[in-house]
C-alpha cells in the first residue's frame, strides 16, 4: 500500500505492506534508525517517535496507520548536523544515558513532556519517562536531564541582568 | 600510583564523549548495519522441555516465496565443532542447532532464511518438525537426585562440577565456636536483559576469505571462538568493533548466533543478519542468569565474631555449559565478602536442567553470594539481639589491616570500610531512619531498614578458571592501548573491544590527556577490527577502568619518554633536566630553552637527522598491560590469588510494605561507596544507581518463571517485570576515595556496584519488616504476590 505522511517536516510518500509497523517502516525503509526496537510488544518504549505531537509507540502502530499523520523522529528533533538541541545537551550535561539504545525515545519524551508543561516537578518527569525502560542508568540522570533542560529553556529570552 | 587530588582531568565533572551521538539518534548499532543484499533469519524453536527431534519437514516452508534456505542441526553440527566451554565437559556438547534431541523449552532447532525478517517468520511458523516428548527435569535438587532424568545421557550425570574447597582449619573452628546458624537463601533466575536484543550480522568474502563480523557482542576471545567452530583461522575473521552494544551487562555473549549466522553467510554466498526478537532472546537467547540455591552455616561467638563458614551452592546452570559455572568460582575472590572470617568450607555444585542456558552475569556470581553472606550476618545479629551495622563494623577488615589475605587465597588491596559507614550515618543519623521506620510501623505499614556492606573485586583477573578446570593454565589477563601523532602532531590512540555504555572512549580519552597534560576531547579514539587489534580481555570483571586505563596510562608514559628524549638530544643537555610540560620540553634550568609540541613533531616526522641515535622514527607507541598483581596459578591446597583491587559498597535502606497488598517500596536508599580515584565521576555515579535499579529488579521484581510443563512463563516485558522510573528510588550517593596501591591512578572497578549489594539490602530490610510477624523471606525474587500470601497466612497463624 502507497501512504503518505508528514515525516519530520517533509512529506514522503511510501509503500508498505499492511502488515508492516511504523518502526520498521521508519527504520527499513526511511533510514531514519533512531527509533530502536526492544521488546516489540509496547513495553519497553525504545521505539518512541512523536505522532502528531503525541509520544507514541512505533511497535505498536502498522505504518499504514500514519497515513497523513505527522511523525516526528529523533532525526526531527536533531537541529542540524552535529548540532543538539537544548534537551540532546542537557542529556550530554548530566550522562543521562550510558548504552544509548534507550537514549532517542527519552529525548523524544522530553521533548513531548516540556512542549506540554515547561515547568516540570520531579514527580510529573518520572511520570513521563515511566513508559520508558532504561536498564542502565537507574533513570536519576535522565531525570536530572529533563529538569536542567526545563530550567535553561525557560530562561532562554528572559532579560539577562546585566548588573 | 600518584596521590588523588592533583588531577586536570581525572576525577573531573566531564562530559562523556560518546554521548553526543546517542542523543542524536546516531549510534551505530548492530540493526543499524545494512550491508548490500543482506538476508535474514528467524528460527525455529523447540515447544517442549525436552524432546527428540523424529523429523524436520522443511518442503512447505521451502516453497515460499523470498525463503532461501532452511539449516537444521545436522548440517551445522557436520561443517562445525561444538562451541568452546570453561569445563571439560566433552559429553555436554554445545551448539547452535539442536542435533536429536532439543534439551529446552525455545531451544533453537533449525533457522530460515529468506529476503525480509518477515517473511522469514512466516516461514518459520511452516517447518514442520516431529517431536517425541520426554521427560525432563528443571528443579536443580531434584536433578541430582539419583535416577534423575538425565539432560544429557552421555555425560552419566547431572553434575558438571562439584567441588569441595576448605580453607583454613573449619572443624576446629566450628568446634571451639559456641554458636552456630544456618540458613538456607536462593537467588531466582534472572538476567540483565539488556533492552537491545542480540544481533549479529555475519558477511563471507570468498575472494578475500574473510568473514566479517558486526555484532552486540561482549566476550572475551569471541574471535577465536568463531574461528575455531567453524574450522576457519582466526585470520579469516574479522569483528569490527565499532559498533555500539546497546546494554550488555555480561551477556551478550551471542556465540552461537554467530556461529550459526557466520555457517549461514559461508553457505549461502551474502551477509546473514540475525537479530533475535524479544521472545527469542527470553526463551532460546542463552542468556539466563544464575539461578543459585545456598546452605550456609557459620561458627560465631557470643559477640558477634564470626569466625567460620560453610557454604555449598548449588547452581542451575540450564541446559548446556558455557563459561556459566565458572560464576561458581569468581566469588571465591571475595568469598568472606569484607569480613575477617577465619576459616571457609566451599561447596560448589553445577548441574544441567531443562531450562534455558545460562551465561555471564554483571557480577559473575558474585551478587548472589553476597546476599547469602548478608542474609546470614543479619540473622545472627538477630539472634544476638545485634544491630545490623554494629555487627558487620566487629567483623570487619580495618583500614589499617591492609593489604589483608582472606582463605582461599586472595590478597584485597585497600579499603576503609568504618569511614564508608561513617559518612553514610553522618549524614541523615540512623535513629531518624529508625525512627521514620517505626513511624511508618506505627502507621500501620510493615517496615524494615536494611543493611548491606559488600566488594566489588575488580580488575579481571579470572584465575578461577584454573582452580575449576585445572586442565586451563591461563594467567595471562591484559588489555592495550596503542597512540600515534601523526605529521600533523594530532593524537589518536586506540580501543580493542566493542563497549556497551561503559564510556570507554571517554577512559581512554581522560586517562591519556591526564598523562600528556594536553585537551582530552582532542585526542582522537579509535576501535580497529580484530585483525588490526592489540590483544584485550573485553569489558568483563569490572576491569576496564584498571586494565584499559592502565594500558593507556602507560602507553602515554612511553610517548611522553621517547617525546623528552628526542627534545633532550635537540637541546643537547642531560634527559633528566628535561621537563615535559603540556606538549612542550624544556630545560629545567632555562625554563625558556625548550622545544614545542610542534618542534618534536617536526623532528620525529622529518628531521631524523636530529632523532637520537637508533630511535624509531614518528611517534607510535604501544602497551599490553598485564592485570596488576596477577600472574599466578592455584596452589594444590586451592587457594588462589585473583582480582587485584576491592571496591567497596554500603547499603542502608528504609522500605514499607503494604500489610495487605504485600507492595514493596523503598522509602529511603543510602549508598556508600569507595571505587578508588573516580576517572569520570558521572560515569560512576551511573553505573552505581544503574547496579542498584539492576539489583531492585533481581530482588522485587524480574524473574524467569517455569511452569511445571517446563514452560518459560515470564517470556515477555508483560511478565518478565523490568524497573521503570517508578520503581527506583532517588539514591543518596556517599562518596569516599580509597586509592588502590595497585593501580596507574588509584582506580578500582564499578561496573558492577549497586547490583552486588542491592538485592541482599532489600532482603534484609523486608526480613526486618516481616520479622514481627515471625516470618521471613530468603528467596530472590521476593515478589508482591509472595509478600502478600505470606503476609495473610502468618496473620491468619495469629
Amino acid at each position: 500500500m502507497r501512504i503518505e505522511l508528514d515525516i519530520n517536516g517533509e512529506l514522503r510518500a511510501v509503500e508498505v505492506e499492511p502488515r508492516t509497523t511504523l518502526l520498521d517502516c521508519l527504520r527499513d525503509q526511511m533510514q531514519l534508525t533512531g527509533a530502536h526496537a526492544g521488546c516489540e510488544h509496547g513495553v519497553c518504549g525504545a521505539c518512541t517517535v512523536l505522532f502528531d505531537g503525541a509520544a507514541v509507540r512505533s511497535c505498536l502502530m502498522f505504518a499504514v496507520q500514519a497515513q497523513g499523520s505527522a511523525v516526528r523522529t529523533i532525526e526531527g528533533v536533531t537541529p542540524g548536523p552535529g548540532e543538539m538541541s537544548m534537551i540532546q545537551d542537557a542529556f550530554c550535561e548530566t550522562h543521562g544515558m550510558q548504552c544509548g539504545y534507550c537514549t532517542p525515545a527519552m529525548v523524544l519524551v522530553a521533548h513531548a513532556l516540556l512542549a506540554d508543561n515547561p515547568e516540570p516537578t520531579r514527580e510529573e518527569i518520572i511520570d513521563a519517562i515511566s513508559g520508558n525502560i532504561c536498564r542502565c542508568t537507574g533513570y536519576a540522570q535522565i531525570v536530572e536531564a529533563i529538569a536542567l533542560a526545563a530550567e535553561r529553556m525557560r530562561g532562554v529570552n528572559r532579560p539577562v541582568n546585566l548588573k | 600510583m600518584s596521590s588523588p587530588g592533583h588531577f586536570r582531568f581525572v576525577a573531573t565533572e566531564r562530559r562523556v564523549r560518546e554521548d553526543r551521538r546517542f542523543v542524536a539518534g546516531k549510534g551505530r548499532f548492530v540493526a543499524d548495519i545494512a550491508l548490500p543484499n543482506t538476508k535474514h533469519v528467524a528460527l525455529v524453536t523447540c515447544p517442549h522441555a525436552n524432546a527428540r527431534i523424529v523429523g524436520i519437514d522443511k518442503s512447505r516452508a521451502l516453497k515460499m516465496p523470498g525463503v532461501h534456505y532452511i539449516l537444521d542441526g545436522h548440517e551445522l553440527a557436520a561443517a562445525t565443532l561444538p562451541l568452546m566451554t570453561g569445563l571439560d565437559t566433552p559429553n555436554v556438547p554445545r551448539r547452535p542447532l539442536a542435533v536429536d534431541i532439543a534439551r529446552y523449552s525455545g531451544e533453537w532447532v533449525a533457522a530460515v532464511v529468506a529476503d525480509t525478517r518477515a517473511l522469514a517468520e512466516d516461514a518459520a511458523e511452516e517447518v514442520e518438525i516431529e517431536y517425541e516428548a520426554l521427560p525432563f527435569v528443571l528443579d536443580a535438587e531434584k536433578a541430582i537426585e539419583p535416577g534423575a532424568v538425565l539432560v544429557h545421557e552421555a555425560h552419566g550425570s547431572n553434575v558438571l562440577l562439584d567441588k569441595t574447597f576448605v580453607w583454613g582449619d573449619v572443624d576446629k573452628d566450628f568446634a571451639v565456636s559456641p554458636r552456630k546458624l544456618s540458613l538456607r537463601v536462593k537467588w531466582g533466575r534472572s538476567s540483565t536483559v539488556p533492552i537491545e536484543t542480540f544481533g549479529v550480522v555475519a558477511s563471507w568474502d570468498p575472494w578475500r576469505d574473510m568473514l566479517d563480523i558486526y555484532a552486540s557482542i561482549q566476550m572475551p576471545r569471541y574471535s577465536d571462538q568463531i574461528g575455531i567452530a567453524l574450522k576457519l583461522p582466526v585470520t579469516s575473521v574479522r569483528v569490527h568493533h565499532d559498533v555500539d552494544v546497546g546494554g550488555s551487562y555480561g551477556v551478550k555473549r551471542g556465540i552461537k548466533h554467530t556461529v550459526l549466522a557466520g555457517y549461514l553467510s559461508r553457505r549461502l554466498g551474502f551477509p546473514v543478519r540475525l537479530i533475535e526478537d524479544r521472545l527469542e532472546n527470553m526463551r532460546g537467547g542463552d542468556a539466563h542468569g544464575p539461578e543459585r540455591l545456598f546452605d550456609v552455616e557459620v561458627a560465631y561467638d557470643n559477640a558477634g565474631i564470626v569466625r567460620s563458614m560453610k557454604m555449598r551452592a548449588l547452581e542451575n546452570v540450564g541446559a548446556y555449559a558455557g563459561r556459566s559455572p565458572f560464576q561458581l568460582g569468581k566469588p571465591i575472590g571475595a568469598i568472606v565478602g569484607p569480613y575477617k572470617i577465619n576459616s571457609v568450607q566451599y561447596r560448589a555444585i553445577a548441574v544441567v536442567t531443562n531450562k534455558t542456558t545460562q551465561d555471564a552475569v554483571r557480577g559473575f556470581g558474585q551478587a548472589p553470594t553476597n546476599l547469602a553472606l548478608e542474609r546470614v550476618m543479619d540473622e545472627v545479629a538477630n539472634v544476638l539481639g545485634l544491630d545490623p551495622i554494629e555487627i558487620r563494623r566487629r567483623n570487619m577488615i580495618k583500614h589499617d589491616e591492609f593489604p589483608y589475605l582472606i582463605p582461599s587465597g586472595t590478597t584485597y588491596d585497600s579499603g576503609n570500610y568504618e569511614t564508608v559507614i561513617e559518612k553514610v550515618l553522618a549524614a541523615g543519623s540512623y535513629a531518624e531512619l529508625k525512627a521514620e521506620r517505626d513511624a511508618l510501623r506505627g502507621a500501620g505499614k510493615l517496615a524494615g531498614i536494611g543493611v548491606s556492606a559488600c566488594l566489588e573485586p575488580s580488575g579481571g583477573n579470572a584465575t578461577f578458571e584454573a582452580l575449576l578446570n585445572p586442565a586451563i593454565t591461563t594467567s595471562t589477563f591484559m588489555d592495550s592501548c596503542r597512540i600515534s601523532v601523526d605529521g600533523m602532531g594530532s593524537i589518536t590512540a586506540t580501543m580493542h573491544t566493542t563497549s556497551s555504555g561503559q564510556g570507554h572512549e571517554t577512559l581512554v580519552g581522560t586517562v591519556i590527556g591526564e598523562v600528556l597534560q594536553v585537551d582530552p576531547d582532542i585526542i582522537r579514539i579509535t576501535r580497529p577490527d580484530s585483525l588490526n587489534s592489540l590483544p584485550s580481555g573485553t569489558p568483563v570483571g569490572s576491569r576496564m577502568a584498571i586494565m584499559l586505563g592502565g594500558a593507556a596510562f602507560h602507553a602515554a608514559n612511553k610517548l611522553k619518554a621517547k617525546l623528552i628524549a628526542i627534545a633532550a638530544h635537540d637541546l643537547g643537555i642531560p634527559p633528566e633536566r628535561a621537563v615535559y610540560e603540556q606538549g612542550n620540553v624544556h630545560d629545567r634550568d632555562a625554563p625558556t630553552f625548550k622545544r614545542s609540541w610542534a618542534d618534536l613533531v617536526q623532528i620525529a616526522f622529518r628531521n631524523y637527522h636530529r632523532m637520537p641515535d637508533g630511535m624509531e622514527p614518528g611517534l607510535s607507541v604501544a602497551h599490553v598491560y598485564q592485570v596488576p598483581t596477577g600472574g599466578t596459578l592455584p596452589t594444590a591446597d586451592g587457594r588462589v590469588h585473583m582480582y587485584p583491587c576491592f571496591s567497596f559498597e554500603f547499603h542502608l535502606i528504609l522500605m514499607s510494605i503494604d500489610p495487605v497488598l504485600g507492595r514493596p517500596e523503598i522509602v529511603r536508599y543510602r549508598l556508600g561507596h569507595d571505587c578508588g580515584t573516580q576517572i569520570n565521576p558521572k560515569i560512576v555515579r551511573g553505573m552505581t544507581i544503574g547496579g542498584i535499579a539492576h539489583g531492585i529488579g533481581a530482588a522485587l521484581y524480574e524473574e524467569f518463571a517455569y511452569n511445571d510443563e517446563g514452560q518459560l512463563i515470564a517470556q515477555t516485558f508483560m511478565d518478565y517485570l523490568l524497573p521503570s522510573s517508578h520503581e527506583v528510588p532517588a539514591v543518596d550517593i556517599f562518596d569516599h576515595e580509597t586509592p588502590s596501591p595497585h593501580t596507574v591512578l588509584g582506580q578500582k572497578g564499578t561496573g558492577e556496584s549497586g547490583y552486588l549489594g542491592a538485592p541482599a539490602a532489600i532482603a534484609n530490610a523486608i526480613n526486618d519488616a516481616l520479622r514481627p510477624l515471625g516470618i521471613s523471606a530468603n528467596t530472590l525474587p521476593i515478589k508482591v504476590s509472595t509478600l502478600g500470601d505470606m503476609i495473610a497466612a502468618a496473620k491468619e497463624k495469629k
